[in-house]
C-alpha cells in the first residue's frame, strides 16, 4: 500500500485537538513583536486528525529497518545490538528530568556518572583524561585536532600539516582540515597497513600529528604502530588515533600503550547506544596528559566527595557543544560497561572478531577477499569476480534486502575497487550469521547463473531499484504543493 | 572503452590536450566508466593558478566524490560552465563536450613525464 504524504493527507481546517476558546485578550503579533522576526505564515501546513497523523507515522516507523528488525553488518559503523536495559536507566527520574541549568550541588549523580564513565573510558584506552562533551565521532575528530593544535600555539611554534594514511576514515581529512591543518596523505603498503618508512619519509617539525585509524578501513590492524608513533614523537608530533573500531580491541589492547595521544570514542558503536536515526550520536575524547589542560571546558572535577563543573581553565579550547554533551547516551554507555564488566568487554570484542573471521573464511573463494589475512571486527571483499558478469557490488546489496538482510556498506574503503565491507558484531548467533552466509553464496550463483535477476533486484521490497542519479541531479528537497 | 592519441593522460585519469600553449584538461572514458553516473562538479573560477598534480576541483558520482588533479601547472583562462549545469555530459563524452578547464601552461617539459593512449591503456588494464 502506497503511504501518501502527510500534506496530501490535509484537509481544510481540519484540527487534531480542539483548543477551549483563549479567556486572554488577542493582540496582533504585528503590533508587538519587531518586524523583523515576524515570520510569514507557512503555506501549505498540514491540517490532519490526530488519528491519521499517527497512523501515518506509525506506518512510516514500520517501513524502516533498525537493528532490531534484523541483522544490519554495515561496516565501519558497528551496528550491535542496544541492549533495552539503557533505555530504563536513560529514563531515570534524576537523569531524565535534570535540568542542564540546575546547581551542581543538585546534580550530583548526573556529575558523578559522567566522571565515572571518564573514568572507565580512560581505563578502556590507556589515556589519561577524557572529555564527555562532543556530539559525535567527527566532532570528536575535530576536538582533538584543535587540542592539538591548541598545544602547538602554546608553544609558540604552531605546525601546518598532518599525515593521514589512505586507510583512515573519512571524516579524518575533515576534521584536520577544519582545524586548520593541511594533509599529507600515504599509502597503505601491500599487507594493508601503513609502514614506519613511509611515515618517517614525510615526518618533520611542521606536522602536529598522524592521524590513523586502528584497525584501519580494511578490517586490518596497524601492526606497526608502536614504531611509527616513535617516529612521530621523536619530532614532537602526536598520534591521533580515530577510535571508531574500538569495538575490536576493548580489553585486549590499549591504544594508550602503543604511544597513541589522542582518541575519539564513538559511543554510539562500541558502547551500545543507538546508532543512526535513533541517536544522537557521542563522541566523547580521551588524551594523554600533555593535552589535557586543552581539552573543552567545563572539566567535572572531583574535590572529597564531591563532584564540580570547573570552568577556571585558561587553556582550554573552550566549549563545543550546548551544555555538557549528549548526557542521557552518556548513561546508556555507562550502563552497558557497567553491565558488562571488564571480562564482558574483552568477550565482546573476542566475539566480533571472531564472528567477522566466520564471515570471511565462509565467503572467501566465492567473493574476492580485497587482502587475504586474519582481519579484526570487519572483512572487505570486492565484486571482482562478479562484475565479470556485470554484476556490480550495488546489484548485490539490493539482492541481499530480498533475503531479509540490510546490506553491509559498499564503495568503502575507496582503495578497494567495488568494494563490500562486512562487520557483524558481537551480538549475533551463529544461526544468524549462516543465513546471512546462505545468502551470499546463493546471490553468488545467481550471478553466475541468473545475472539479471540480481540486477534488477530488490524485488520482494516495498519499492523496487530508486532512480538515484535523477535524485541527487534533481533533488525535490520540500513540499511543492 | 577508448583511448584518443591525441592526447596525454594522468595516472589519476585527467587527460589534457596541447595547442600551442594552451591546454584543455578533462577525466577519462574510463574514470567516468569508474565513477558511475556523475552528479556535481566543481571547478576552480577563471584566473586561478593550478599546479602540476595538485587538486582543481571535486567531482561527485552516485558511488563517490573524488578529487581532480591538474596534469599539468599555469593559470587558468576558461572553464567549461555549461559542464558545471549539466555534470552528466562527463558521462556521455567524457574527451569532447566535458572538458573542464583550459589552462595557460607556463612550463611545457610538464608534459614530458604524462602517459601516452597506450601506456595509460596499459596502466588502466593493469589497474583492474
Amino acid at each position: 500500500m502506497k503511504e501518501p504524504l502527510i500534506f496530501e493527507k490535509s484537509a481544510d481546517k481540519r484540527k487534531g485537538v480542539s483548543i477551549p476558546k483563549s479567556d486572554c485578550p488577542e493582540l496582533n503579533p504585528q503590533a508587538v513583536i519587531p518586524k523583523d522576526f515576524l515570520r510569514d505564515d507557512i503555506k501549505g501546513f498540514p491540517e490532519v486528525s490526530e488519528i491519521d497523523a499517527v497512523r501515518h507515522f506509525t506506518r512510516l516507523s514500520q517501513r524502516n529497518f533498525g537493528v532490531d528488525s534484523g541483522f544490519y553488518p554495515l561496516g565501519s559503523c558497528t551496528m550491535k545490538y542496544n541492549p533495552k536495559i539503557n533505555e530504563d536507566t536513560a529514563r531515570l527520574a534524576g537523569f531524565s528530568k535534570a535540568h542542564p541549568y540546575q546547581s551542581d550541588e543538585l546534580s550530583q549523580g548526573a556529575l558523578q556518572l559522567m566522571y565515572e564513565l571518564e573514568g572507565f573510558l580512560c581505563e578502556i584506552s590507556g589515556m589519561d583524561a577524557v572529555t564527555l562533551q562532543p556530539a559525535a565521532g567527527a566532532h570528536g575528530e575535530l576536538c582533538g585536532m584543535l587540542a592539538i593544535a591548541a598545544y602547538f600555539k602554546e608553544k609558540g611554534k604552531p605546525r601546518k600539516k598532518v599525515i593521514i594514511p589512505d586507510t583512515a576514515h573519512g571524516t579524518n581529512p575533515a576534521s584536520s582540515h577544519l582545524a586548520g591543518f593541511s594533509v599529507v596523505p600515504i599509502k597503505e603498503e601491500n599487507g594493508g597497513v601503513i609502514t614506519p618508512d613511509s611515515v618517517a619519509a614525510v615526518m618533520n617539525e611542521d606536522t602536529a600529528a598522524l592521524m590513523l585509524t586502528n584497525p584501519n578501513t580494511l578490517g586490518l590492524f596497524e601492526r606497526n604502530i608502536k614504531e611509527i608513533a616513535d617516529i612521530v614523537h621523536k619530532k614532537g608530533g602526536f598520534i591521533y588515533c580515530d577510535g571508531a573500531n574500538l569495538n575490536a580491541l576493548m580489553g585486549i589492547a590499549k591504544l594508550g600503550d602503543m604511544g597513541v595521544d589522542v582518541i575519539q570514542f564513538n559511543l554510539h558503536k562500541t558502547f551500545s547506544t543507538p546508532h543512526g536515526g535513533g541517536g544522537p550520536g557521542s563522541g566523547p575524547v580521551g588524551v594523554k596528559n600533555p593535552l589535557e589542560p586543552f581539552l573543552p571546558k567545563p572539566r567535572i572535577i572531583k574535590k572529597g566527595k564531591r563532584f564540580n563543573l570547573d570552568y577556571n581553565r585558561p587553556k582550554s579550547i573552550g566549549r563545543l557543544k550546548a551544555f555538557y554533551g549528549n548526557f542521557a547516551i552518556m548513561v546508556r554507555a555507562y550502563s552497558y560497561i557497567r553491565a558488562m564488566g571488564p571480562d564482558g568487554l574483552k568477550k565482546a570484542s573476542e566475539m566480533a572478531v571472531l564472528n567477522a573471521n566466520y564471515i570471511k573464511e565462509k565467503l572467501k573463494g566465492r567473493y574476492h577477499l580485497a587482502y587475504n589475512q586474519t582481519c579484526m571486527h570487519e572483512c572487505v571483499f570486492s565484486d571482482k569476480l562478479q562484475s565479470e558478469k556485470d554484476v556490480h557490488i550495488l546489484d548485490i546489496a539490493k539482492r541481499l534486502m530480498d533475503y531479509g538482510f540490510h546490506p553491509p556498506t559498499i564503495y568503502f574503503p575507496l582503495i578497494v575497487s567495488g568494494a563490500l565491507m562486512i562487520e557483524p558484531t558481537e551480538t549475533e548467533t551463529k544461526e544468524t550469521l549462516d543465513g546471512f552466509i546462505d545468502a551470499m553464496l546463493k546471490i553468488a550463483d545467481e550471478a553466475q547463473e541468473n545475472p539479471a535477476l540480481v540486477k534488477n533486484a530488490p524485488h520482494t521490497t516495498r519499492l523496487g531499484r530508486l532512480d538515484e542519479t535523477r535524485a541527487a541531479r534533481n533533488p525535490v528537497l520540500r513540499w511543492k504543493g | 572503452m577508448e583511448f584518443p592519441k591525441d592526447i596525454k593522460y594522468t595516472k589519476e585519469h585527467e587527460w589534457v590536450r596541447v595547442e600551442g600553449n594552451i591546454a584543455t584538461v578533462g577525466i577519462t572514458d574510463y574514470a567516468q566508466d569508474s565513477l558511475g553516473d556523475v552528479v556535481y562538479l566543481e571547478l576552480p573560477s577563471d584566473g586561478t593558478a593550478v599546479t602540476k598534480d595538485e587538486t582543481f576541483g571535486v567531482v561527485e558520482s552516485v558511488k563517490a566524490v573524488s578529487d581532480l588533479y591538474s596534469p599539468i601547472g599555469g593559470t587558468v583562462i576558461e572553464i567549461n560552465d555549461a559542464l558545471i549545469d549539466n555534470p552528466e555530459v562527463i558521462n556521455d563524452d567524457p574527451y569532447g563536450d566535458a572538458w573542464m578547464l583550459k589552462v595557460e601552461m607556463n612550463n611545457h617539459g610538464e608534459l614530458e613525464d604524462l602517459l601516452t593512449a597506450d601506456e595509460y591503456k596499459k596502466y588502466v588494464e593493469e589497474e583492474k
